[in-house]
């Protein structure tokens, strides 16, 4: 710390090729802030402690495949089960069919199972005591404008409602937001009806539910009473498949598209580039200083410190543009999500990323400098002042 | 005053900056040329440009000594034009797949508000309307053209995955009209199925993402076993999804009389307002109807605008990085040659040839960087295959296309970066005073 003045000085130098630099390091790291937060929402979805504990049962043919409501009572009576509750795909859309919004018929239990789901008291009640009622996403709130208390007309692409028509009319009585970012907002995106309003409205449901979701009283416990659950309907025309529901998002992900593929060739390609770049501009810096660090070693600055002061140099150089870029990345979500109406996603930076980003900072820091500061260290007074 | 001065001509080339690259994004390539061959000219024939075309020369043929400086360039520029690319590249494919599907003689006839296939039902009385409605071609026995189909999302275990791993797939269950109204489809393997038995022809696309769909081995659809006895080949979209019997995948997945679709092939594409106006005047009807290049288009747009969004954001923000390694390159570049370029002036070279000159290093530098990029990409990705949920059901299966288009884009991109990064350091080069120059070492 003594020597930061000097490191300051040295960065200071050239202001105009220090300012490129952070520029460019600015850039990679919003960058990385970016995508590393989308690939982060990827492999956590579902993953949360509160996923684990649950079980999603669908059926074993397709997941558009319906269940019978019977099953509700026999998953019940499984030992290990703590509760159980049921939801079925809505297939709402708003003004135009291509407009879909996620939107599921949910059993009244259903919040129960659901802690992340932060639903205020007076809102729960007023859910539970409307027939016609619907919890909303924040998100949808806000993208649509709309006001707790007013009607929202639906259609379903899926299901007609009691007179004939696709269009559905529901009350918004309150709001749902997530607890926790970790679910990079799919709870503020998304509508839950009452499943029994929408069973006895349409004449095509009959009582059968999309899937079951039962949460278990010991995680260790899932694989042992997600057999028990898929046995009960073996060998019927409806077999089920129950598997944990981090399990059940992965592999849905995982369908969407090779995304961590993608995205991690991407961050390769940046960090290739910012590495030449910073590295280049360091062995510069390096070169220009040449006679400096000769007269450092002349009045006495050991071997040691001449390799630290340059090592310093550079991680300094790039925790301050990459902290700025990664602010910056932070600041730039929501604009991106915005932007796309809602067709893009862009999660909240957390501390995972956070500290991914500090170790690449320091890490490619160290790299960058390591040879400038092997040079500087081993440089021969004599043929450094004269110039050779 | 005079720093005042300084930051508005700054604030002025900035803002000539930006409304050039505006125009350069969006000129074709006829007028780019036009603007090339001018360019020639004036080197050949004035004199500033040939003054010009001495100095780039010295300064390209001394590349080879700043190469480590100089690769950075390249590079930089490089790494943009490969991530630009791909990602555009990967929008294509995925947009060409859809855009080849369908076509614009046969139409779709869905339960009314459905936004997909998959969601639609429609009952035995329905389809008997609809195959009798105006419009629709008919075979050689006087039957019309329309083919009723069953479309059910099925699990099926991935190629190369875990044990439990499923994927979705777009089964679909047709008849025998629907061969006549997708001409498009060739068996390559095996036969098609027979009416009445479990037997299944694969997609080549759903063929490569799924396992054990080799023609003589048995999968596992719904409850039941069922025999592969073909695969098929169309080259769009229908290539992802695997085809059986219309009543032996009704009966296994529980669907009864109804269907999810009628897909007829009209007579003419003209005919198609008349077929859709007679289906909607029908009261005994609650239908949409549609061309199906019309559906699939309309099944790629979001996927398609989210591709391209992301591929532009992450190039954009790359292309400001590599901007930046430019800009110090090339500051630095001028830096060494300070004293050579001041020489130059000196001697009676205007501001204007060395502006040139430095200018023309560094887009040669750019165009190296693009080419490179632009090939890497092509390497990497042209012909990639990636899958991803389409249609709100099956894996569609489609493949990286890394079109001239795309390549001449990412050109431009990789031009555009030489000019901004030249520029500055060029305008320093030649405004900076002379004498002060020659002292610089």
């Amino acid at each position: 710390m003594k020597y930061f003045h000097l490191i300051w000085a040295e960065l200071m130098r050239r202001k105009t090729r220090t300012a490129l630099t952070l520029l460019s390091i600015i850039a990679a790291f919003l960058l990385f802030g970016l995508l590393d937060g989308v690939r982060e929402s990827f492999e956590q979805a579902g993953n949360s402690a509160n996923g684990a504990k649950r079980l999603q049962t669908g059926s074993r043919l397709s997941f558009i495949q319906q269940l019978p409501m019977s099953l509700n009572d026999r998953i019940a009576q499984v030992p290990g089960v703590k509760q159980v509750t049921y939801a079925n795909w809505f297939g709402g859309a708003y003004q135009d069919p291509h407009n879909q919004i996620f939107s599921f018929g949910v059993a009244d239990n259903y919040l129960d199972l659901y802690p992340e789901m932060a639903v205020s008291a007076a809102h729960r009640k007023a859910f539970a005591a409307t027939r016609t009622g619907v919890l909303v996403g924040e998100g949808l709130m806000k993208r649509f404008n709309w006001k707790v208390g007013q009607k929202l007309p639906l259609q379903s692409t899926i299901f007609t409602s009691s007179d004939g028509t696709k269009n559905w009319s529901f009350d918004i009585v309150g709001t749902l937001a997530a607890t926790d970012k970790k679910s990079g907002g799919w709870f503020d995106q998304m509508i839950l009806l009452h499943w029994k309003y929408f069973d006895d409205s349409t004449p095509y449901n009959r009582g059968q539910v999309g899937w079951y979701v039962t949460e278990v009283n010991d995680v260790n416990q899932s694989d042992r009473v997600a057999k028990a659950i898929d046995a009960i309907s073996a060998n019927s025309d409806h077999e089920t498949k129950t598997q944990t529901e981090a399990a059940a998002t992965a592999s849905w992900m995982k369908q969407m598209a090779d995304v961590g593929l993608i995205v991690g060739s991407i961050m390769g390609a940046v960090f290739f580039t910012l590495v030449l770049l910073t590295g280049n501009t360091m062995a510069q810096a390096v070169r220009e200083r040449t006679s400096e660090l000769a007269v450092l070693k002349t009045i006495g600055f050991p071997d040691r410190s001449v390799l630290l002061l340059v090592l310093a140099e550079s991680v300094l150089l790039l925790l301050l543009g990459g902290t700025i870029g990664v602010a910056m990345a932070d600041g730039l979500g929501p604009i991106v999500n915005a932007g796309s109406n809602g067709a893009i996603n862009v999660p909240p930076i957390r501390w995972h990323s956070w500290s991914v980003a500090l170790m690449l900072m320091v890490g490619i820091g160290l790299l960058v400098g390591l040879l400038p500061a092997i040079r500087a260290m081993r440089l021969n007074i004599v043929d450094a002042l004269a110039g050779r | 005053m005079k720093k005042f001065l300084s930051f508005l001509r700054g604030l002025l080339t900035f803002a000539a900056l930006a409304a050039g690259l505006v125009a350069w994004a969006l000129a074709p390539w006829p007028v780019l040329l036009g603007l090339a061959v001018a360019f020639a000219l004036w080197m050949l024939l004035t004199r500033s440009g040939q003054q010009a075309a001495s100095v780039a020369g010295v300064g390209i043929s001394t590349l080879s000594q700043r190469a480590g400086s100089s690769s950075v360039v390249v590079i930089g520029i490089a790494g943009v034009v490969a991530v630009l690319v791909a990602m555009l590249s990967m929008a294509e494919g995925y947009r060409e797949t859809l855009a080849r599907t369908g076509s614009d003689d046969t139409a779709m006839v869905l339960r009314g508000a459905s936004a997909a296939e998959v969601m639609s039902t429609l009952d035995l009385a329905s389809i008997n309307v609809i195959e009798q409605a105006p419009g629709i071609a008919r075979d050689a026995d006087g039957r019309p053209l329309a083919s009723p189909e069953t479309v059910v999302a099925a699990n099926l275990p991935i190629k190369g995955g875990k044990p439990d791993e499923d994927g979705s797939v777009q089964l679909r269950g047709v008849g025998d009209r629907a061969w006549q109204v997708r001409p498009q489809i060739k068996i390559v393997q095996g036969r098609k199925f027979e009416t009445g038995k479990r037997e299944v022809v694969v997609g080549s696309g759903a063929q490569r993402q799924f396992a054990g769909m080799e023609v003589g081995k048995q999968i596992r659809l719904g409850s039941e076993q069922w025999a592969v006895v073909g695969i098929f080949k169309s080259g769009d979209a229908t290539d992802s999804e695997v085809w059986a019997d219309a009543d032996m995948v009704a009966s296994t997945y529980r669907r009864g009389a109804s269907r999810n679709a009628v897909i007829a092939k009209l007579s003419d594409a003209k005919q198609f307002k008349a077929f859709k106006a007679a289906l909607a005047g029908d009261p005994r009807l609650q239908v949409d109807t549609t061309t199906t290049a019309e559906y699939f288009a309309k099944q790629s747009e979001a996927m398609t605008k989210v591709i391209r969004i992301i591929g532009i954001v992450v190039g954009s923000i790359m292309a400001i990085g590599a901007v930046f390694g430019a800009l110090n390159t090339m500051f630095a570049t001028v830096a060494t040659r300070a004293r050579e370029i001041a020489t130059l002036r000196a001697i009676g070279f205007r501001g204007l040839p060395v502006v040139v000159a430095v200018m023309l290093e560094t887009m040669l530098l750019a165009l190296l960087g693009g080419l490179i990029g632009g090939a890497l990409a092509w390497v990497i990705f042209n012909g990639y295959t990636a899958s991803t949920i389409a249609g709100g059901v099956g894996q569609l299966t489609f493949d990286f296309r890394v079109t001239g288009q795309l390549l001449w884009s990412g050109l431009k991109w990789a031009l555009a970066i030489g000019f901004v990064g030249g520029l500055f350091p060029a305008l320093r080069a030649a405004t900076l005073p002379v004498t002060s120059a020659l002292r610089a070492l």
